[in-house]
């Protein structure tokens, strides 16, 4: 159970895993992700589910190793069990026939909008993706994201590969060649989605963005993954991940992934895993 | 088999409540070891001698899953503890559990006849006594189970309530298999109270008890969303379910500030120090803020629970922040007691209503108002009414908020065919537990909402009586 059934190393300390996970496979729908935990006096963390395939019974997770959990998830070999995987988790994303959809997804943030635009895909949208990285060494599923857009949008920040400039520079220049965007979904790190909820903001566009906070069990009971929507608390496990990015207190989102952050030194020092050049 | 030899039963009110010997409250603020260390043999002996051994005995009906007391205390007294144990056994699988957690003062205890003169009969101890014993004997005796009867029992949720349904229907006979959303068994008995009050090793050798009556666990295993409750009747070959899901959704107060990093509500603080083992932090990866000065807001055990936590997590001040008195309060006062001997300040008739932060986004203190009792409110307690410009500042960095929870929606949204009330608490019949749902029965805190322990239990035993009677009554298909 739990089985890797597949590693590949996208970009550097950007991983790819197929785990057998039939049970899971079989029940997941787009934007929906598990909680795992790597060994016995390991963290629980959520990742969204990139992708799955309900016959094989596998599901891909695409993670960066920016702390020490993920960083023990990268360490784990093809034949290796994910200790606990539990599963599938959260609303789904809600997908319908509107027209023209507009995904975005900055850095690693392009996993989990995959599977989003795949399904917009096959509810009949015309997809317009919009991927952008740094620079085109952490580009990521470019191949990919093409196979399921009708139209893809490549851009790095230092311009070596696609546009040179940021995907809310992309998404501005649609807007203003009048493209008739009826949603974006946006996946990336905080500052970016709320970049980008701000473009669309005063267009009026739906844009909807998943967010990624922390998590204990993932199922309700903490409440630690808590953010503030449309000034209401809500669970981000239970009631997201997705909301409508024009309703998040995104400046109380950043300040509550910071909780953590002397413990997750800490953590790393006694692991010894060199944290510089990785994309936060 | 008994190597003590029995002593005479006392005259009434001649032998006073053996005291149970427990840890000294200024060395235990700074360790989780248990408490309380138990009765020895000799102690329990004593105590047991104390029961009038009443022909009608009166404890047993305060006890909501019927345990014969008087039999197993006359068996205490006779030096026979394995047979105090069986007969335990017979109507709770949770024995060390209950003995521990139990609130014994408003149940047996509260009933029993000695206490309407002296002090009543420490059942609880006893109870938790016998379970020990036979744990430090090492060979915990395991029943003989009915012949299999053919037919499979899904139990989703394996805290009290579903431990014990599993325990009751293995016993007769049935197929069980727990499906278990976290990646540990107990519910709330690991992940909630903590292991200062019951140790993990205990829960860990009760479930594993029940594991020997041939019910299988399975981990991880979110019921609802990787499998649905139809799916098991349906398409996994359950012949009925039962839902102990547990409470679930912490309440929060709704006040500003309540997103300050430093806030936590009881479930996430216990879970990240208990089932996550933060106070291993960093040998364990999950972390918990290192509070020095933590306020704790409710007057619930769980709020017990969190404060003593915080203190033995390296606190150096403690406080409760409660809006009504000590006499309001509903934790028990066993809890309450050990909480003031540790040292946990009690700030009574205080409500918060503002929780302040720094710049950076963290907890520096919470605004509270004092409050003076009115006239009594729905509840019948005297309703807590804020005073006009007493508004202060109780400085903390850390706080947790320990309100009670909700229901959690997970399985029943994916489940329209289960009547909810307007809480979401799943609708059962109080005595059988049964459900709107052909087949599926519920128990514990997703039907009365946040209660205790041994009512989940009760709620379950009385469940499996009657899951086992419609199992049976079944054709076999």
């Amino acid at each position: 159970m739990n089985t890797i059934i597949r590693k590949t190393i996208l970009t550097p300390g950007v991983k790819d895993l197929l785990v057998d996970a039939p049970r899971i496979a079989r029940k997941r729908r787009a934007g929906q992700f598990i909680m795992l935990r790597v060994r016995p006096e390991g963290e629980r963390i959520p990742l969204t589910i990139a992708d799955a395939d309900p016959e094989a019974g596998w599901i891909r997770l695409i993670f960066q190793e920016v702390g020490r959990s993920t960083v023990e998830l990268g360490r784990l070999e093809e034949g290796d069990s994910i200790l606990d995987l539990a599963g599938p988790l959260g609303r789904p994303t809600h997908i319908e026939e509107r027209g023209t959809v507009v995904c975005v997804g900055g850095g690693i943030g392009t996993a989990p909008v995959h599977p989003i635009a795949k399904a917009n895909k096959e509810a009949g949208n015309r997809v317009i993706s919009i991927i952008g990285a740094r620079s085109a060494d952490l580009l990521i599923m470019e191949e990919e994201m093409g196979k399921v857009s009708d139209r893809l949008l490549v851009c790095t920040d230092d311009g070596s590969k696609g546009i040179k400039g940021f995907v809310t520079q992309v998404l501005q220049q649609l807007i203003d060649e009048g493209e008739p965007i009826k949603e974006v979904v946006a996946i990336g790190p905080v500052v970016m989605m709320r970049a980008v909820s701000e473009v669309t903001r005063p267009h009026a566009i739906p844009t909807v963005v998943s967010l990624n906070a922390t998590m204990v069990d993932g199922t309700g009971m903490c409440g630690g993954c808590r953010v503030t929507v449309d000034g209401r608390s809500r669970f981000v496990c239970v009631d997201g991940p997705e909301f409508n990015g024009h309703a998040v207190d995104f400046g109380e989102l950043l300040q509550r992934q910071r909780a953590y952050t002397e413990q997750e030194r800490l953590a790393m020092a006694q692991d010894h895993v060199c944290h510089i050049g990785r994309d936060q | 088999m008994s190597q003590y030899a029995p002593i005479p039963k006392a005259r009434p009110g001649k032998v006073e409540r053996v005291p149970m010997p427990e840890q000294d409250p200024i060395e235990r603020g700074r360790n989780f070891l248990e408490v309380p260390f138990g009765y020895t043999p000799e102690m329990a002996q004593v105590e047991a001698s104390r029961c009038l051994e009443c022909k009608d005995p009166s404890c047993v009906s305060g006890c909501p899953v019927g345990i014969d007391i008087r039999g197993f205390v006359v068996k205490i007294r006779e030096g026979d503890f394995q047979g105090a144990v069986d007969i335990i056994k017979h109507d709770n699988a949770l024995p060390a559990v209950c003995g521990r957690v139990c609130p014994q003062e408003s149940q047996c205890e509260q009933v029993c006849i000695v206490g309407r003169k002296h002090t009543p009969v420490a059942i609880g101890r006893l109870e938790r006594f016998a379970a020990d014993w036979e744990r430090a004997q090492g060979t915990v005796a395991i029943p003989r189970l009915a012949p299999a009867t053919g037919r499979r029992v899904a139990v989703v949720g394996s805290g009290p309530a579903g431990l014990t349904v599993a325990g009751e229907l293995a016993l007769r006979g049935h197929t069980v298999t727990i499906f278990e959303a976290l990646h540990k068994p107990g519910g709330v008995l690991m992940y909630g109270i903590p292991e200062f009050r019951l140790p993990k090793d205990i829960v860990e050798a009760e479930v594993d008890y029940v594991r020997k009556l041939g019910v299988e666990i399975i981990y991880n295993a979110v019921i609802g969303k990787m499998i649905t409750v139809q799916e098991l009747l349906e398409e996994e070959g359950f012949h009925a379910v039962f839902l102990g899901l547990g409470a679930g959704l912490p309440y929060f107060m709704n006040i500003p500030g309540e997103n300050l990093n430093g806030v936590y509500s009881a479930n996430e603080y216990l879970t990240r120090v208990n089932l996550m083992k933060a106070y291993d932090f960093p040998r364990a990866d999950t972390p918990v803020r290192p509070g020095q000065k933590v306020a704790v807001f409710g007057g619930g055990n769980v709020a017990m629970d969190a404060a003593r936590t915080a203190l033995r997590m390296g606190a150096a001040e403690v406080s409760i922040i409660y809006r009504r008195s000590m006499e309001e309060m509903p934790a028990r006062r066993e809890e309450i007691h050990h909480a003031e001997e540790e040292g946990i300040n009690m700030r009574l008739l205080c409500n918060p209503v503002n929780i302040l932060g720094d710049e950076q986004g963290n907890v520096t203190g919470v605004t509270c108002l004092r409050m003076e009792l009115g006239e009594p409110d729905a509840s019948g307690r005297r309703r807590p009414v804020p005073v006009d410009g007493s508004e202060f500042v109780v400085e903390a960095d850390t706080v947790v908020v320990a309100i009670g929870n909700g229901a959690n929606p997970l399985l029943t949204e994916a489940t329209p065919e289960l009547k909810l009330n307007k809480w979401g608490n799943i609708v059962a019949d109080d005595a059988t537990g049964r459900t709107s749902m052909p087949g599926v029965y519920a128990g514990g805190d997703i039907v009365i909402g946040a209660a205790t322990v041994i009512l989940a239990m009760g709620a379950g035993k009385q469940a499996a009586l009657a899951m086992h009677e419609e199992l049976m009554a079944k054709e076999m298909n």
